[in-house]
């Protein structure tokens, strides 16, 4: 029997990523954006519910209430995240939980969770702000720019 | 002896003489739940950590292989095996536990084939008698060394795998009753470009396309050779891939013949996106679920082609791509048999 010639392979990236693309499992933007839009949604309703609770009943006002509102809105994510339940709602609703603080949330106390069997001080204590670095990198150092060019803006006497 | 152009095949027939697997909750509630030795119902199985636990599922599947081959363990003479945590620490500590002197093999969720393809030629060589092979890999353990803790609340696409809790052991032995090693193909590393960590079926595809033809060129066999070929753990997205890579080169497989790894571990019922994946993925499916196909000879002629993508967290965010490899191995019952 004469030996059969080997067929070419592999393409060539350019070809297969055509033929790859095909295969691949569409993400489902339009339903991904109403799940999100509603669950976010729903999360902001609840936190304004709390704050106009702490404005009713406590000594807070609109202005003031934002912080215990988000206090109460972390803590109840750590609730959620700790009985295991955050990520399976993440999975569903997508930026719609990632999003809103309790996202920030998330990130922090799923990472302490994850590193409690490192220690206390390089598993939970390094690793904590492993995924929520970014935010308050980031955050921080975009609210410096703009103070700074408000600043310069003030000095030039446009605003 | 050496074929072809990277394949080899067995003369002395090494026997895979013994197969465990074990498994988790997930793989509990799977269809091929009846054809593991051992399962846990929680994730720690009574351990500090998601690596012990792991350490402990290597220790188990192997304990099993061993009393399955009905052999004592210092018969064993070497065992070759590997996981996907860094540098391995789950098999390290089984292996110090098992004290068989020990090769650690590393080919991501090709190690199962690969360790048994090296288990047959040191055989081959006469370089051991017994040689216990298998691999591991543990959800959480996996999922936040490559992904994102556990609880963290992304959404995952629909091509993502998810990983297999498990283990599973082979024990290749130089004489023996059960079905025969005939051949192995080393696979080479295939790395179109594919740059997504959560579809690693479309990096792995064109690899264990690749291994699949050069195994049937060096052999000179048509594919309709095997009564099934089991991919290592494709999933749904790679196993489409991989058949019409096939197809475009004139290999044809019928649907029913080419199984997945991947999708065979978990029903359609279960939230696993394109399918399972991980090391154990493939050594589940082959050592458990395939080992008793072949021992029932429901099948008589098999190729497993386990697959893997050997990138790292590291290296997807220096945005390199993902290299991917398979290696085939043909396992058979015997004619006389």
């Amino acid at each position: 029997m004469s030996m059969k010639s080997k067929p070419p392979f592999p393409p060539t990236s350019t070809s297969y990523k055509q033929t790859e693309q095909a295969h691949e499992t569409p993400r489902p933007i339009l339903l991904n954006c109403i799940k999100a839009f509603l669950i976010g949604g729903t999360i902001c309703v609840i936190g304004q519910c709390i704050s106009l609770f702490y404005i009713s009943f406590f000594d807070f006002t609109e202005e003031t209430a934002g912080n215990p509102t988000i206090a109460t809105l972390i803590f109840i994510t750590m609730l959620v995240t700790g009985f295991g339940m955050y990520d399976k709602l993440g999975q569903f609703s997508g930026a719609g939980t990632a999003v809103p603080v309790t996202g920030f949330g998330n990130a922090v106390i799923s990472s302490a969770i994850e590193h409690r069997t490192e220690g206390f001080i390089l598993g939970v204590g390094a690793n904590m702000f492993k995924l929520a670095g970014p935010v308050i990198v980031y955050g921080v150092f975009s609210a410096f720019l703009i103070a700074l060019i408000k600043t310069v803006l003030q000095l030039l006497g446009v605003i | 002896m050496f074929t072809g152009t990277q394949s080899w095949a067995f003369s002395t027939s090494p026997v895979l003489l013994s197969g465990s697997a074990v498994g988790g909750p997930m793989e509990a509630q799977g269809p091929l739940a009846s054809s593991f030795d051992l399962l846990f119902d929680d994730l720690w199985m009574e351990q500090t950590s998601y690596e012990n636990a792991q350490q402990r599922l290597m220790e188990e599947a192997s304990a099993l292989a061993i009393q399955k081959a009905h052999i004592f363990d210092e018969q064993v003479d070497f065992f070759i095996s590997g996981d996907l945590i860094n540098q391995m620490t789950p098999t390290n500590f089984a292996a110090s536990t098992l004290q068989i002197p020990f090769l650690g093999t590393f080919n991501a969720c090709a190690t199962s084939m690969e360790s048994v393809a090296l288990a047959a030629a040191i055989i081959e060589a006469s370089g051991a008698n017994y040689i216990l092979t298998g691999s591991s890999s543990h959800f959480s353990s996996a999922e936040r060394q490559y992904r994102f803790p556990n609880e963290y609340g992304s959404q995952k696409p629909g091509t993502s795998q998810t990983t297999v809790t498990g283990a599973g052991c082979a024990m290749i032995s130089k004489e023996g009753s059960g079905p025969i090693i005939k051949r192995a193909t080393i696979g080479k590393i295939i790395d179109l470009g594919i740059t997504d960590p959560f579809n690693m079926g479309a990096a792995m595809a064109p690899a264990a396309a690749d291994t699949i033809i050069t195994h049937l060129h060096d052999f000179q066999l048509p594919i309709t050779y095997y009564d099934a070929v089991v991919t290592g753990d494709l999933g749904k997205v790679g196993r489409d891939i991989c058949i019409q890579l096939l197809n475009d080169v004139k290999v044809s497989i019928a649907p029913n013949q080419f199984l997945d790894a991947g999708l065979m571990v978990y029903g359609p019922d279960q939230q696993v996106f394109a399918g399972g994946s991980g090391s154990a993925c493939s050594a589940v499916v082959s050592f458990g679920h395939m080992l008793e196909q072949l021992q029932a000879k429901k099948v008589n002629r098999v190729l497993f082609v386990a697959t893997g993508v050997l990138h790292s967290p590291l290296s997807i965010q220096q945005q390199k791509t993902m290299p991917a490899i398979a290696h085939a191995v043909a396992i058979e019952n015997g004619s006389d048999e």
